[in-house]
């Protein structure tokens, strides 16, 4: 990546792809829409159901999505940078299980308002990714990057426990939505959480920019990092609690997508973007369109019927998880 | 300088202390070598100066200012360590990785140093590999990798050289071009402090030698100080025979093949 142009068209390439993916995803559904409409609809102009459409239904399902994947592919680049293990992301680690009983906890307690859940669920992910920590360190085994997807995988499961528990006596309401968090889903994308979302990721992905200079150091290791000045304790802590952030404020408004923090920043590195700036910046972007894809393949796959979309990025991500698990050893 | 005063290391559950009131400096203009069996707290030394292994009492102080009162930040651009081991998990061209030495001296915005930057250039060039530049970390040997972190050391600078067995990959001639390196940064006026098992070329290389033994200095001074068959043996439980080194006069040393009476039972 040392040719300015190539990195600039390799970039636009990349964003053109999504962008294509965005329309695509708004042109398909129940009434398949052509280009032109599409673009019309989004401009203002053409028959009202068709805005409507366009507007009320398609733009924010599709927005959700772009946004659910770059929270995601930005959450896994960090910590796969900060805990130098290429099979970490916010899934596999139970960070997302954890937001997930955060979030239903607020529900049953009858907390749905834009700040709270997502903050619940914050709360969640973030004990979830100190208890997963604590037992990878405490089995001694955490330089080898398979305990600690072990004890992610531990937590995630104490965290379904924790939500069948929650949901033992809950309002049928409840249910229904905790089992659509359990599932992942963008359909029922609407601006308000488009909006607050919008908010988490921008400022948990600025955050992460800022200190992506701090992770590239802590992909060096321990004592390395120490060398060049950077307490790797304080510095993955919070790299680890932006990565919280993230992963939660996405499960808040989507539930529970596994993998994509896993496939994302791989998929960043094979285009030859190594520093954690571009990385993260590449993993938004490939990120939101991983997502958007998946969403559209959901929808595609059985119509009318629509596939759990944390289903299909799961059926794309475990045999992606299990070549990565074979490179390892 | 470094000076290490009175410096205690003891690991969380461990009965005796990894360094035990470990007392000595490595002062600028000169290489300070410190020598010692397997676990007898090199390592250790090095870890606490990184505060990655607190100190029980004593402190160590970077010209004269005590390291706890020193921003990390700030320490890194004058103290530059090079740790005994570093995997990479994701890999990276050599030169951006030298140019992570930088790290110390850029802030969050500040541009990111390129390949032809002097500091990374130049790193490259003194370390020997300029030909290894656009090469993985991941398709290094051993020996080169050894190098590509001496060069990121390089490229960081700073008043004082810390390097952990900095040496043990490389062939002789690596290796022979390595310690004229340090001797040249120490001519240079830097501290330059080495922790190796070379006994033979630290009796050339070094100005003073800090020999450990059980986390406690068991003898320093000169080479010709420590490198003394009564000292050495004790501390090794080796029989060792020091002779002269021909070419320069040094003390050179040869572990003996036949065991004494207080060598290590050995199962064979």
């Amino acid at each position: 990546m040392t040719n300015p142009i190539r990195t600039a068209l390799l970039w636009a390439g990349v964003a053109l792809v999504v962008l294509l993916l965005a329309l695509a995803a708004i042109a398909y559904g129940a009434v398949p829409l052509g280009a032109h409409a599409v673009v019309g609809a989004l401009a203002g102009h053409g028959d009202a159901v068709t805005v409507a459409i366009v507007r009320t239904l398609r733009l924010p399902r599709a927005v959700l999505a772009l946004l659910v994947g770059a929270g995601l592919g930005m959450a896994g680049a960090a910590l796969q940078g900060a805990l130098r293990n290429a099979l970490a992301e916010p899934y596999l680690l139970g960070v997302s299980g954890g937001a997930a009983v955060g979030a239903v906890a607020a529900v049953a307690l009858g907390a749905t308002g834009a700040l709270v859940l997502p903050l619940a669920s914050f709360a969640g992910a973030a004990l979830a990714i100190a208890v997963a920590l604590l037992v990878a360190r405490a089995s001694g085994g955490h330089a080898d990057p398979r305990v600690l997807l072990m004890a992610g995988v531990i937590v995630g499961a104490f965290a379904n426990a924790a939500i069948m528990v929650l949901l033992s006596n809950a309002p049928p309401n409840a249910v229904r939505n905790a089992l659509w968090w359990m599932m992942g889903s963008v359909g029922d994308a609407s601006w308000i959480t488009v909006w607050w979302l919008a908010g988490y990721v921008a400022v948990g992905g600025a955050l992460l920019f800022w200190l992506a200079r701090d992770i590239d150091v802590l992909s060096l290791g321990e004592e390395s990092a120490a060398a060049l000045g950077v307490d790797s304790g304080r510095a993955s802590r919070r790299i680890f609690l932006i990565a919280a952030l993230l992963s939660a404020a996405t499960v808040a408004a989507a539930g529970l997508i596994g993998f994509v923090g896993l496939v994302v920043p791989h998929l960043v590195r094979s285009l030859g973007i190594r520093r954690h700036r571009a990385l993260i910046a590449g993993a938004a972007l490939i990120g939101a369109g991983l997502v958007v894809g998946a969403d559209l393949v959901a929808r595609l796959a059985r119509p009318p019927a629509e596939l759990p979309l944390g289903a299909v990025t799961a059926l794309l991500g475990v045999p992606f998880f299990l070549v990565q698990l074979r490179r390892l050893s | 300088m470094i000076a290490y005063e009175g410096a205690v290391v003891r690991y969380p559950r461990a009965t005796i202390a990894a360094v035990n009131d470990v007392t000595f400096s490595a002062p600028r203009g000169a290489v300070t070598a410190v020598v010692g069996p397997n676990g007898s707290g090199k390592s250790t030394l090095v870890r606490a100066l990184l505060r990655l292994a607190p100190l029980t009492s004593g402190r160590i102080t970077i010209d004269g200012t005590s390291i706890a009162q020193l921003d990390r930040r700030a320490m890194a651009r004058q103290v530059v360590v090079v740790a005994q081991r570093e995997t990479l998990v994701f890999a990276l061209p050599v030169w951006e990785y030298v140019a992570l030495g930088r790290h110390p001296h850029a802030g969050p915005w500040s541009p990111v140093p390129g390949r032809t930057d002097f500091a990374i250039a130049d790193a490259l060039d003194r370390a020997g590999i300029a030909s290894l530049a656009e090469r993985s970390t991941h398709e290094l040997s051993g020996g080169e990798w050894q190098r590509v972190r001496i060069a990121r050391a390089l490229a960081q600078g700073g008043s004082a050289f810390v390097l952990d067995e900095p040496t043990t990959f490389l062939d002789i001639a690596h290796e022979m071009s390595m310690f004229e390196l340090f001797a040249r940064l120490a001519k240079d006026g830097l501290a330059v402090l080495l922790v190796s098992h070379q006994l033979n070329l630290v009796a050339r290389f070094a100005d003073t030698i800090v020999l450990l033994n059980r986390g406690r200095v068991a003898a320093a001074g000169t080479p010709a100080d420590v490198m003394r068959a009564s000292v050495l043996e004790d501390v090794y439980e080796w029989p060792l025979l020091i002779t002269r080194d021909p070419a320069v006069g040094a003390p050179a040393l040869l572990p003996l093949r036949n065991r004494s009476p207080h060598s290590p039972s050995n199962p064979t």
